[in-house]
């Protein structure tokens, strides 16, 4: 299983049946593919589709339905559709359970930076801002660094999405829990040890005692 | 009195330095039959609110490549490359705004709430120079509400009465917008006579439209 599809899978355990979950753009879209049997949740599309569905096939595309990235999608059994104002009341009004997105950085105090990067394209924060205030859980689901460079670090240097928003951080490394007293490794994936987690993390990582190994089978 | 009409028609109620509103999500539900008449045929200096300003094949890129804009309101310019120069050559020509907040700004606009206050933005960029109070042990931001001279939205389906049955994921900023502005045009996939749209499922009330215009069917 490469990287992405792993961290996917584990961020996918982490959703309960009845959840209501936002998917970010790139990597949080695959969680979608690794829901556990049993578990039904409804995606949530932030331009108004309250149980999208999967991309739409050329023979099934309406293109009055589609998801926060421009893509016609279908609509999940159960499906509504709603106004731009309506959806973001629901994200401010915490009828999110968890939303799932990427990051540029984030810090030990649960500092999120995704948005963008002094110097270079400004593009424009969309729905970020809202989804991370206000989501009941908000799991930053990335690859645990960019070209070797430390993303999980002691204090964010861009621009902020959100401040002390976020809860969980899933890697290809392991799991870490934002606390209070900093950035608990609660999960290790199998065939790391902590010393390299801890290599290519600038913040500090303190250690569950009971700190779990993620193997998958498949 | 008819409320059908050209587009060219349409714009002419927007004078310079008004602010106009421009419904749809990226490329969903644009008005891209009015826009693609507003590259040649509006007024100039105007502040435009739109969600993301198109895509790279939308016309809003066409309308800002003509000059029509001094200021954009906005979340996202990612996919208007001419959004992008205007950013570099006046940083301040952008309004970025969260995508809730500036939703939420234009309903407060058209449903009579001057601002509110939201949590979103909290310890970010856009919280500089705006109130911020407490309640509940939480902190929150004031915003202020959005009004526009004009707005330009799409619907599916509309009677001559204005009502809008806008279907889908076109909904968006298209429901809102007409609330918020003093004189509203649809473009119309389709026009119907009065009575033809079952009231339950009208999204928008034809009280807030003033113009429609139809858009030919092999736009």
């Amino acid at each position: 299983m490469d990287n992405k599809n792993f961290i996917a899978k584990r961020v996918a355990m982490m959703l309960h049946d009845g959840d209501v979950v936002n998917l970010g753009i790139g990597l949080p879209t695959l969680v979608a593919n690794h829901i556990p049997e049993g578990i039904s949740v409804t995606v949530h599309a932030e331009n108004g589709v309250i149980g999208a569905g999967s991309h739409a096939e050329e023979h099934n595309t309406d293109v009055n339905i589609f998801d926060a990235g421009g893509m016609y999608i279908t609509t999940a059994p159960g499906a509504s559709v709603i106004h731009s104002a309506d959806s973001f009341g629901i994200i401010r009004g915490g009828h999110i359970n968890a939303t799932i997105l990427g990051a540029l950085q984030v810090d030990e105090k649960g500092n999120l930076a995704n948005w963008t990067v002094p110097g270079k394209k400004v593009t424009g924060m969309g729905g970020a801002m809202d989804l991370v205030a206000s989501a009941k859980l908000v799991i930053c689901a990335m690859e645990h660094t960019a070209k070797g460079n430390p993303k999980i670090l002691k204090r964010c240097t861009f621009p902020l999405t959100g401040a002390g928003v976020v809860d969980l951080i899933v890697t290809e490394m392991g799991v870490i829990r934002v606390t209070d007293d900093g950035l608990l490794l609660e999960e290790i994936a199998d065939g790391y040890t902590v010393e390299q987690v801890q290599a290519a993390t600038e913040a500090e990582l303190k250690i569950a005692p009971d700190l779990k190994v993620i193997k998958f089978e498949d | 009195m008819s409320k059908i009409t050209t587009a060219a028609e349409a714009l002419s109620h927007i004078k310079d330095g008004d602010t106009v509103m421009v419904g749809g999500f990226l490329q969903g539900g644009s008005p891209e039959y009015i826009l693609d008449a507003m590259v040649e045929n509006t007024a100039r200096h105007l502040t435009i609110v739109n969600n993301d300003m198109g895509t790279p094949n939308t016309n809003m890129v066409r309308v800002l490549e003509n000059g029509r804009a001094d200021k954009l309101i906005c979340t996202y310019i990612g996919q208007n490359r001419t959004a992008q120069v205007m950013y570099n050559e006046n940083p301040e020509s952008i309004e970025l705004n969260p995508q809730g907040t500036l939703v939420e700004r234009i309903r407060c606009g058209g449903y009579g709430i001057p601002a509110f206050y939201t949590p979103t933005g909290i310890g970010t960029l856009i919280a500089e120079g705006k109130e911020i109070r407490e309640f509940d042990g939480k902190e929150y931001l004031l915003e202020p509400a959005l009004r526009g001279n004009v707005g330009i939205v799409r619907a599916s389906v509309v009677d001559e009465f204005g009502n809008c049955y806008m279907k889908g994921s076109t909904k968006n900023y298209n429901a809102i917008i007409p609330q918020a502005c003093d004189y509203c045009v649809v473009e119309a996939e389709e026009l119907v006579p009065i009575g033809s749209i079952d009231p339950e499922l009208i999204t928008v009330s034809g009280i807030f439209i003033d113009a429609i215009v139809v858009v030919p069917k092999e736009a």
